[in-house]
């Protein structure tokens, strides 16, 4: 069969969208997990495609690796798995490599690609900072891979399609670590991820203040999402991490993308690479954004920004 | 305490071409440098043990014995000693974690191993967790700030949308973040002082790891970008007139 879990219900309607469609060219059953009780969530799951959720009851009121691992290797140890899908938000990304260590079998992370070929599950994931994809190959089995969320389209409903729910409470050790405390982060409440228009300002920006400059901009081209790179928000902290896009921020594809004031090293090419055009603001010429950029314009963005800003309110009318 | 560090090798990213033709980037002549967030986890290790005497620090590298230039980096930090291990021809995570923990076996008795959440080459980020599962023991991953107490350990740890703040018994793995800390640089007299520190060579023999890998790479492609590039560099009021035609023409001025 083909199992998917993630503990993130959206992810996981893309899950059950990908691993139906390799469970039906392996020929297999499309399993699900749920760790916690919702009989409702297992329902839906159904509806998506699963023809078996596996709802593991626990005691855990929160995500943790250890226990999560020794539960999804007891759902395996019992129904078996060809094909294991976890969807990659930070818990699951430390979740599928501990169950590949305990399986003793292979792991890719952060698929984007996923397909069978000459009967092997073949995973394809971007390296070196974006420069490169890796295309992977399993020889063991489970496979597991862990899909990043937007990657595969959610499995659509249908209301017609029948499982059956399996409901178990399985014992497992207690790891001997345990969560303190949660704290939700301070968060903006932006979502860089569905933005359709971004602007985005980097090192070239001498002050927390000036970031107003890039908040103008975007209610200019009507777009109302501020990105920065990796300073601005790990570092400085002029923005919160919500904004932060690159290979350990947020990754985006918006239709148009303005970097202002970023120098365009390879981590932040890889959060913004997939925009359909990019717009860089540089006083250096040489600054790598230009290499990755449709338009640019040399020059002091202290002086560009108010006068694009302008120039495009007016063209807009 | 006794405390490993997990650190790799790593080509340069920065420094990294890519052909023209292929736009495959070309390995060849690229630097190799200590993963950026593996040293990040040796500085931790180094902080823990500014706090709790007779502390000890083992790097271990999995890595071709070139390597071991890169682990006298780590030894002029501060770490006491290093083991590097020569993997056999073909391996991967599968293989890599099962070296590292027969490695660290024999190293002896541990109570922290500290890796980086994932190195900066691949990113693929399964050293860390992987290690904690063969060796049976927690794992906290993602942490931006250590606690190191007598029996146990706090960490918070960033996990996107939330803080989580977790706490373990020793033994303990732990994957730290970049932004835990800023790495020290040494300086000439650490460096030349360094030179007698031990470093150990194991392979995968002198461990009886005979595992092959579980996963294969078949190919790397390329990523091509394919850009215009059209850069305006003369009068900023000219620039600008130009840049906003050419937005309206592509349709993103609504």
């Amino acid at each position: 069969m083909v199992l998917v879990f993630s503990d993130d219900k959206k992810m996981m309607l893309e899950l059950l969208g990908k691993g139906s469609e390799i469970a039906k060219e392996l020929k297999l059953k499309l399993n699900a997990v749920i760790i916690g009780k919702d009989d409702t969530l297992a329902k839906e799951y159904i509806s998506h495609g699963a023809d078996k959720v596996f709802v593991a009851e626990t005691d855990l009121n929160a995500f943790k690796a250890e226990e999560y691992t020794d539960i999804l290797d007891a759902i395996l140890k019992e129904a078996g798995a060809e094909v294991v899908l976890i969807g990659s938000n930070k818990n699951g990304k430390e979740l599928a490599p501990r169950l590949a260590s305990k399986l003793g079998t292979g792991c890719v992370t952060d698929c984007i690609k996923l397909y069978v070929k000459d009967k092997k599950l073949t995973a394809e994931r971007i390296v070196y900072s974006g420069n490169a994809i890796v295309v992977e190959q399993f020889n063991t089995k489970p496979s597991i891979v862990t899909v990043p969320s937007k990657v595969f389209d959610p499995s659509p409903k249908d209301s017609k399609h029948h499982g059956e729910i399996v409901k178990k409470k399985f014992d497992v050790n207690k790891s001997a670590s345990h969560i303190v405390k949660v704290q939700e982060m301070k968060s903006e409440g932006v979502n860089v991820e569905d933005a359709e228009i971004i602007v985005s300002c980097g090192r070239g920006f001498k002050s927390k203040d000036d970031i107003k400059l890039v908040d103008g901009l975007a209610g200019a081209l009507k777009g109302k999402t501020i990105g920065c790179s990796r300073p601005i928000a790990a570092d400085l902290k002029w923005l919160s991490e919500d904004h932060w896009i690159g290979l350990s921020g947020h990754k985006v594809k918006p239709k148009l993308y303005v970097a202002v004031g970023i120098s365009g090293q390879i981590q932040h090419i890889a959060g913004m690479r997939d925009s359909d055009i990019v717009v860089a603001i540089n006083k250096d010429p040489e600054a790598l954004i230009f290499k990755s950029a449709d338009y640019g314009i040399v020059g002091d963005l202290y002086e560009v920004v108010p006068k694009l800003t302008s120039a495009i309110k007016e063209k807009m009318g | 305490m006794n405390i490993i560090v997990c650190a790799k090798q790593v080509v340069d990213v920065s420094e990294m071409k890519i052909d023209p033709n292929t736009k495959k980037p070309i390995l060849q002549g690229v630097p190799q440098k200590i993963s950026d967030i593996d040293k990040n986890a040796l500085e931790e290790a180094l902080r823990i043990r500014s706090e709790h005497s007779d502390t000890s620090i083992t790097v271990v590298t999995v890595g071709s014995s070139d390597a071991k230039e890169r682990i006298k980096e780590l030894l002029a930090m501060g770490a006491d000693g290093g083991v590097l291990v020569v993997p056999p021809q073909k391996y991967d995570y599968h293989v890599v974690s099962a070296l590292l923990a027969e490695a660290i076996k024999k190293i002896g008795n541990y109570d922290i191993i500290l890796c980086g959440e994932a190195s900066i080459d691949l990113f693929s980020g399964q050293v860390g967790p992987r290690l904690a599962g063969l060796l049976n023991i927690p794992q906290i991953t993602y942490a931006q700030n250590v606690k190191a107490g007598k029996e146990k350990v706090v960490a918070e740890r960033n996990m996107g949308e939330q803080m989580v703040t977790t706490e373990s018994t020793y033994p303990v793995l732990i994957t730290v973040t970049k932004e835990i800390n800023t790495p020290r640089l040494p300086s000439l007299m650490q460096i030349l002082s360094s030179a007698n520190k031990p470093i150990k060579e194991l392979s995968a023999d002198s461990l009886g790891v005979k595992l092959s890998p579980a996963i294969e790479t078949v190919e790397m492609k390329g990523v091509p970008m394919e850009r215009k590039n059209i850069v305006y560099k003369d009068d900023v009021n000219e620039s600008i007139k130009k840049l906003v035609d050419s937005l309206a023409k592509e349709g993103v001025l609504r």
